[in-house]
């Protein structure tokens, strides 16, 4: 398993658009993927779960990834937070 | 024998409203709510066949939100297709069906019930939190679900048997109907709405009988109450008593007999004592109409409401599709022609995408939308053409206004044609193409108009509430909604006339032909096709068949000389006093 915490750094935070993409990127792999946040527990991979997040620029968020394909999955969704969802 | 009248007046178990549809039935009172959405949460048995509605309600939404997003695409900024992106995605989302399923299996209730909690948790979740674009995301969540539940409970309510019932409700859309249709209604009674109202128009051609405008209806009449509703008179009588009971019963008799003498009329002419032939054609609504439209002599369709498919399919069919839809109805209807109006979409029907009108009515509406969506058009033009092979085929462009607008529809028929030739597809080269006169702006300058088209439909529901500037959906003015107003029979008058300058054929397809008061004076006006819902074309026929152009025409002279709908009304009610016609419900 691998965690990793990861900041939000774009304007509109952790919107519609990039909850989407995050959810599409995670559905790629087989390894389970979950955000936490605020004491809440949230499956990646459910864009309906993904979207009760209020994730504002700055907020911080702890990633974890368990599974035979986590190492890839956590390299590329990890890049797309850091990327600021291509927003910057 | 009691008449109507001492029957109504010694009863106060009764609603009264616009006599909408004629007929008279007895049976038990179903109340539909759906303003609100009403959750079933009963048990189920079959938890099978429970789960597979789940997932048949999810690809039927998923198809309705793809079709409503591909074609709302260009009109919407992106955060906005993003939404939909993500509606599309949680119909797909594998944590919350799995987790529905799963309760389904355990709990054994109505999905529709599962899914409110389930997706509502979610909601929940949205609203507490103290971002103000959180609860925005909380409706658009909100929006998916009843989405979801809506399809469920149409799935519930087509497997449900509601054989006999009548249905009472608030208001009711062209899809309810359509859908109740199907199951075998036996009539219907509403709050809201008017003569012209989707409710009643669409009771009229099925034939089914309806009171609209009834007030309190939803309020006084409860499930499973046994109601008698007369679509003569517009009563609505609840919980009868054993006279009122055997007064309707002998009444339902006399009304049998009644349409059997009807039936005489249906190979016979429409044709005035001195010998002026009327060409009745029908107007349909919904597809099941097309066998009644055979039964009641009609010659022909005088207009094919194509919108009714959006209904039935809640989506816009590919051109194959449609193309199968439209050769269909006109190899049924040859040797006669159809009418097939392009999509009148917008006002309160369908719109697409996703942008709020303050005046809808004045909005974009009609040819207006379809311009707006060239693609739209130019696929049903296409469909139609491919439909046109028997030339028994005209269209009709909705809500015209403009010269422009013609000429700009014309320009993507001409390129619709071009197409087809390329690609040698055989169609009618001279299909007929013609304007609906509805907007004042059409009616004043319909001489030139006519001079651009092949022909000319006056649609007088549209017609008069613009002439009239009320909304006939408004209960508070619908009474402004003056089909006998002095100002509409002019404008009719000049109509036909400007027609004539251009010698252009010109028709009525609005509901005021359906109204049997109005025969004389639109037969006087000059008016020689009218087009109305098929059942009442019988009650025309046999109408037309008792008086003299002659005469009719004097009528209308003396109709366009009141100065009130009042004297309009009492003119034509002397006329049919004079030449002794009587109309139906007076002689049941």
């Amino acid at each position: 398993m691998i965690e990793k915490t990861v900041k939000i750094i774009n304007k509109a935070g952790l919107h519609t658009r990039p909850a989407a993409t995050l959810v599409k990127l995670a559905s790629k792999y087989e390894c389970e993927f979950y955000i936490f946040k605020d004491g809440l527990n949230i499956n990646g991979k459910s864009i309906i779960g993904v979207m009760t997040l209020a994730a504002e620029m700055g907020s911080e968020l702890t990633l974890s990834f368990d599974g035979s394909d986590e190492e890839a999955a956590a390299d590329e969704i990890v890049s797309y937070f850091n990327r600021g969802f291509d927003e910057l | 024998m009691k008449n109507f009248k001492q029957i109504y007046r010694a009863s106060d178990n009764k609603v009264s409203g616009i006599a909408a549809a004629p007929g008279i039935v007895i049976g038990k009172a179903y109340l539909f709510t759906k303003e609100k959405l009403e959750i079933n949460h009963s048990g189920i048995t079959d938890v099978n066949d429970a789960k597979k509605n789940f997932k048949e309600a999810l690809i039927k939404s998923k198809k309705e939100l793809n079709k409503i997003f591909a074609l709302a695409k260009e009109k919407m900024e992106d955060t906005r297709s993003a939404i939909f992106e993500a509606q599309l995605m949680i119909l797909d989302d594998p944590v919350l069906i799995k987790n529905i399923e799963k309760r389904i299996e355990e709990e054994k209730k109505q999905p529709e019930s599962i899914v409110d909690d389930e997706i509502s948790k979610y909601i929940g979740l949205m609203k507490n939190s103290h971002e103000a674009y959180m609860n925005e995301r909380a409706h658009d969540i909100e929006d998916i679900k009843n989405r979801i539940i809506r399809n469920l409970q149409k799935k519930r309510w087509q497997s449900r048997i509601v054989n006999d019932v009548i249905i009472i409700s608030v208001s009711l859309t062209p899809a309810d109907m359509i859908l109740f249709s199907r199951c075998d209604v036996k009539g219907f009674v509403t709050d809201h709405g008017g003569l012209t109202s989707h409710a009643a128009i669409i009771s009229r051609s099925l034939n089914i009988p309806a009171v609209v405008g009834a007030h309190d209806a939803t309020q006084k009449i409860h499930d499973e109450d046994l109601i008698i509703v007369d679509g003569f008179h517009g009563y609505v009588i609840i919980n009868p008593s054993q006279e009122q009971l055997e007064f309707f019963k002998q009444k339902q008799i006399k009304l049998i007999e009644l349409q059997k003498s009807l039936d005489e009329f249906k190979d016979k002419k429409a044709i005035t004592t001195d010998g002026r032939e009327v060409t009745l054609r029908a107007n349909v609504d919904v597809t099941g109409e097309i066998d009644i439209v055979k039964t009641s002599g009609a010659h022909g369709i005088g207009l094919y409401r194509s919108e009714q498919v959006l209904d039935e399919l809640g989506e816009f069919p590919e051109e194959d599709e449609q193309a199968r839809i439209y050769t269909n109805l006109a190899s049924r209807i040859y040797p006669e022609t159809i009418t097939i109006r392009v999509f009148d979409i917008g006002g309160d029907k369908f719109k697409i995408g996703d942008y709020v009108e303050p005046n809808p009515f004045l909005g974009l509406r009609g040819i207006r939308l379809l311009l707006e969506n060239p693609a739209i058009l130019k696929t049903q033009f296409r469909a139609i053409l491919r439909a046109s092979t028997n030339k028994n085929i005209q269209m009709m462009l909705p809500m015209v206004t403009t010269i422009a607008e013609v000429r700009d529809a014309k320009k993507i028929l001409a390129e619709s044609k071009r197409e087809l030739k390329n690609q040698n597809i055989p169609f009618d080269q001279d299909i007929p193409v013609g304007i609906m006169v509805e907007v004042p702006a059409a009616a004043v300058i319909a001489e030139i108009f006519a001079k651009e088209v092949d022909f000319l439909s006056i649609g007088t529901n549209d017609l008069i509430q613009y002439l009239m500037a009320v909304d006939r959906g408004n209960d508070l003015v619908s009474n402004l909604y003056q089909e006998f107003n002095p100002t509409v029979v002019r404008t009719l008058k000049h109509i036909v006339a400007e027609a004539q300058k251009a010698n252009k054929p010109v028709s009525i397809c609005g509901e005021m032909a359906a109204d049997t008061l109005a025969i004389p004076l639109l037969v006087g006006l000059g008016l020689e096709e009218l087009s109305m819902s098929p059942a009442t074309i019988p009650y025309a026929k046999r109408i037309i068949r008792y008086f003299a152009y002659e005469d009719a025409k004097i009528l209308a002279g003396k109709c366009s000389t009141c100065t009130t709908q009042e004297e309009v009304i009492k003119t034509i009610e002397k006329f049919f006093k004079d030449h002794s016609i009587t109309r139906t419900r007076q002689i049941i």
